[in-house]
């Protein structure tokens, strides 16, 4: 027998070891925790030290706390301990936090820094509600052509240029400027073109008479339907860190061209969440009343006469004109321009309409602060369940107007934290295409717990057969089979915890089946092995060559297994995928422990003896 | 212990007409029942709305029938599931219907019959994602069968690869002949049961042909359809072996893995079962009628020289 090489043996072990240190996370348990979110901004280590401070006032000690994704979790040995801190801080802070009640894992904070963290479990195996959104792509196409018309009609009107009509033709996603004579669609010409100097136009002639026509290429539509989709998912993330709704590590996500699916793990009524993801949000500008004192208005409540009363994100009062300057609808795009002259800024795209009053106001109020408000609305039944339209407004932003601008300018004196989040709310607050649910789920917590319990037995007593029949029926060599099997199983749930996939109730199938594909590798070499005996080989021979034969086979059948689970993650959705993702991942660690595992564990055992005559096969 | 102390001598080439007759039955009978009884397809392709209860004791399904009927509640399938005391209720997709809210509606009827009644699941699926899933699906199954033709394609010859494609297509088709007859819910998952099975018949069969592509260069003397008998039968061990243990990880997921795996499981039996019978008695046997000869199998240098140089 050729010696199986030592850096092989090695590389098991080693691979062993980091998969057990991955794997270990798993081990702590769970505690009952508080999940601490902020509306639209995120957790600092000021609110930290701030929330720490507050409970070691009250004499509430958490078992840990970690920062992650902009949360902080603090993590209690008791029930009791976990809704005092609850009460503390929303008592000391209120309204400054989403306080969440969920469960977090014990692990230690060098080895969450580290990186490691325990599985996550899916919304069957936790409980909670899945939900799917259809954005109206159509829709916010249509809207990009309404917005050329009307700046079209705005751009021939102040040039003075008589025009036959200009007409939308949605589905061919096209409009058209209709003139009389050449003359006009001369001049008319010019001034669109000056009002649109990004658009692409093409001179044609409808019925005899020249005419202007823009044409939406197809990058241009998808481009538009992404935009929405992607605002929709900015909008609806936002909503879900609101204090409305405790939801602890809520996800949004795309799925396909124009969906989007929520998961909120333990959360059982899904009618809460849809009131609050429908509302509908929009912006205005308006100009800062720099004349009177805002925090004499609010101490006194005494308002002057044309003003207004706000309040920023930080609760300071300001005063802002009852003149609106632009309106949310009048604002086509906003990006985040990390690196102008003047340093980081907001980049704004207003319509003609908004553009003129604009140029209007910054010829006026040159050197005056100008300041955007984000205005939230919302539909709810109160108390006594009337429906009420609800209405939240504060200033976001507070800027000099350092020049004269019309459709297109910068919002500077942003940091790059601030104006990457200005740019989200100004997109935000702006157009949303309409969204409306096609797809919901919700499973309670006593299914879940239900779920896990199932496949855990089923884990439990499937693997269980597999060892008592290999140990069976191929002796010595069926334990090395049922080491390598444990070893894949220790491997992959490091991989998943390392990747963070969660795990679901076709998950546990799929690690159940793997274990199938284990055995079925393992047997394709003992097979081999005792066939070469049968045919009179030397054992050590026979080791060697069941090791190499058995590669070829071993290898083709699980890249055909390996092919069908790629395309279930490419074609499935939801629980499919996560079957997909396991089945994939467990064959390539069942395909290591069994090749090279099993080899490495023989070459231990049976290496070192100087006369093999016999093996336990 | 070993089951298999000689190796077998099976003529599997010699019967094949017998084996072709019986998957052919199986396939008529499967199209058969599909076309006759239909699917019972679930939520997830039909679309609509599946609430799961959960009773402390076992309520008649008849009286919940009528409660609900009573509340306004029309085309309510009510069944039980898993066991007597878990409730399934099935509506058909209807635009106007609120996931949250008719979840709590029949939670309510059904606890005017036993108070202690406990929602478990509320399942709502508009009509158009059902559709789209069901089309998925489908698509999934043929990308599936295309990207694996294309592998065996390249790691064998033509003759063979559409041997073990048309095996491989036999058995889903006796599971969905399965799904048909049992009138079980054929929703998602089975469609990725469908696909693990294919995967797994695939498995057996591209052994067995590495046997024979193996054997056929080195005994030439042999003739292709020997050659062909010889090797199916020294991997019958492995592939009975295997399956076998297969089945006991599948039944283990069939009996402990409750209702959500029922479905899932029963089809990887099933197709298992299928797939082992497809891969030693079918798949060879088509590719000898396609007319594979050992020369075949020897353009192909694919595998290590020093293999080739052994030869005769």
């Amino acid at each position: 027998m050729t010696a199986y090489p030592r850096w092989k043996i090695a590389l098991v072990a080693i691979v062993l070891c980091l998969g057990i240190f991955l794997a270990v996370p798993n081990l702590f348990g769970e505690e009952n925790a508080l999940q601490l979110a902020r509306d639209r901004a995120v957790v600092t280590d000021t609110d930290r030290a701030a929330v720490a401070q507050i409970l070691k006032e009250k004499g509430v000690t958490p078992t840990g706390e970690f920062l992650d994704q902009g949360r902080l979790t603090l993590r209690f040995s008791t029930k009791q301990d976990q809704l005092k801190a609850r009460d503390v801080i929303a008592e000391a802070r209120p309204d400054q936090f989403t306080i969440a009640l969920s469960q977090a894992s014990r692990v230690p904070e060098w080895m969450r820094n580290l990186g490691l963290s325990p599985l996550k479990l899916g919304l069957d195996l936790r409980g909670g509600v899945y939900l799917v959104y259809q954005v109206d792509v159509a829709g916010a196409v249509k809207q990009l052509l309404d917005h050329h018309e009307q700046d079209f009609r705005a751009s021939l009107r102040n040039a003075r240029v008589i025009y036959q009509d200009v007409v939308v033709d949605y589905p061919s996603n096209r409009v058209r400027v209709l003139f009389r004579d050449a003359d006009s669609f001369a001049k008319g010409r010019a001034a669109i073109v000056a009002d649109n100097r990004n658009l692409n136009f093409t001179d044609t002639t409808v019925g005899g008479a020249p005419a202007l026509e823009l044409q939406l290429t197809p990058q241009e539509i998808k481009d538009r339907q992404d935009y929405a989709v992607q605002q929709n998912i900015v909008i609806l993330r936002n909503r879900l860190n609101s204090p409305e709704l405790a939801v602890s590590e809520p996800q949004v996500a795309r799925q396909g061209v124009d969906r989007i699916a929520i998961q909120l793990p333990g959360l059982q009524n899904s009618a809460e969440v849809k009131k609050i993801l429908g509302k509908t949000a929009t912006l205005e500008f308006r100009m800062v009343d720099e004349s009177n004192n805002p925090l004499e208005a609010a101490g006194t409540g005494r308002v002057p006469l044309g003003s207004k009363l706000y309040y920023t994100r930080d609760k300071q009062p300001v005063l802002l004109k009852r003149e609106v300057v632009v309106t949310g609808d009048q604002l086509t795009d906003a990006s985040f321009q990390p690196n102008t002259q003047e340093g980081p800024a907001v980049s704004v795209g207003l319509d003609s309409r908004g553009a003129a009053k604009m140029l209007k106001n910054t010829q006026e109020n040159l050197g005056h602060l100008m300041a955007v408000v984000f205005i939230d609305r919302s539909r709810e039944k109160n108390a006594e369940g009337v429906v009420v339209d609800r209405t939240t407004e504060e200033v976001i932003n507070r800027a000099t107007i350092r020049g004269v601008f019309s459709n297109n300018f910068n919002i500077t004196g942003v940091n790059p934290i601030e104006g990457r989040e200005l740019a989200l709310l100004l997109r935000a607050g702006g157009l949303a295409a309409p969204l409306s649910p096609v797809e919901e789920r919700a499973i309670g917590p006593t299914l879940g717990q239900e779920n896990i319990n199932k496949g855990v037995n089923a884990m439990v007593f499937g693997m269980l057969a597999a060892f008592i029949f290999m140990a069976i029926y191929y002796k010595v060599f069926g334990l090395i089979a049922d080491l390598t099997l444990a070893a894949n199983v220790v491997l992959l749930t490091a991989l998943l915890s390392l990747l963070g996939a969660a795990l679901t109730l076709p998950g546990i199938a799929a690690v159940v089946l793997t274990v199938g594909m284990a055995v079925d590798a393992n047997i394709l070499i003992y097979e081999r092995i005792r066939e070469e005996l049968r045919n009179g080989v030397s054992p050590r021979a026979a080791i060697s060559a069941g090791f190499d034969r058995a590669f070829s086979a071993i290898a083709d059948s699980n890249v055909t297994a390996f092919i069908a689970g790629l395309v279930l993650w490419l074609f499935g959705a939801g629980a499919v995928r996560g079957f997909a993702v396991v089945l994939m991942l467990g064959i390539a660690t069942s395909v290591f422990t069994a090749v090279m595992g099993s080899h490495a564990l023989v070459q231990i055992i049976y290496g070192g003896r100087r006369k093999l005559e016999r093996l336990s096969i | 212990m070993e089951f298999f102390h000689k190796v077998t001598r099976f003529p599997f080439m010699n019967t094949r007409k017998v084996w072709y007759g019986l998957s052919a039955l199986l396939i008529i009978a499967s199209i058969g029942l599909v076309t006759l009884r239909g699917l019972n397809l679930g939520v997830d392709f039909t679309g609509g709305v599946t609430v799961e209860t959960n009773f402390p004791q076992a309520p008649n399904i008849e009286s919940l029938r009528t409660a609900l009927e009573k509340a306004g509640v029309a085309n309510a399938q009510v069944q039980a599931f898993g066991s007597s005391r878990d409730i399934l209720v099935r509506l058909p997709p209807d635009p106007n219907a609120k996931g949250d809210q008719i979840g709590a509606h029949i939670l309510e009827v059904f606890g005017t019959v036993d108070p202690g009644v406990k929602l478990q699941s509320t399942a709502v699926v508009g009509p158009q994602v059902g559709q789209e899933l069901f089309v998925k699906g489908g698509w999934a199954l043929f990308a599936t069968l295309v990207l694996i033709l294309i592998y065996v394609l390249f790691r064998f010859t033509l003759k063979l690869a559409c041997g073990a494609i048309l095996a491989v297509l036999h058995d889903p088709i006796c599971v969905v002949g399965f799904f048909a007859l049992s009138q079980m819910t054929f929703d998602l998952t089975a469609i990725a049961a469908i696909l693990a099975v294919i995967g797994y018949s695939l498995n057996d069969t591209v052994i067995v042909f590495d046997r024979i592509r193996e054997r056929a260069r080195t005994a030439r003397k042999l003739t292709i359809a020997q050659v062909i008998d010889e090797s199916i039968n020294q991997t019958l061990s492995r592939t009975l072996m295997t399956k076998l243990v297969t089945l006991l990880v599948v039944l283990a997921l069939l009996i402990f893995g409750g209702e959500t795996l029922h479905a899932f499981s029963a089809a990887l039996v099933i197709g298992i079962l299928a797939g082992t019978y497809s891969s030693i008695y079918i798949s060879a046997a088509l590719a000898l009628d396609f007319g594979l000869r050992t020369d075949d199998l020897l353009e192909r240098k694919l595998t290590k020289p020093e293999e080739v140089d052994g030869l005769p």
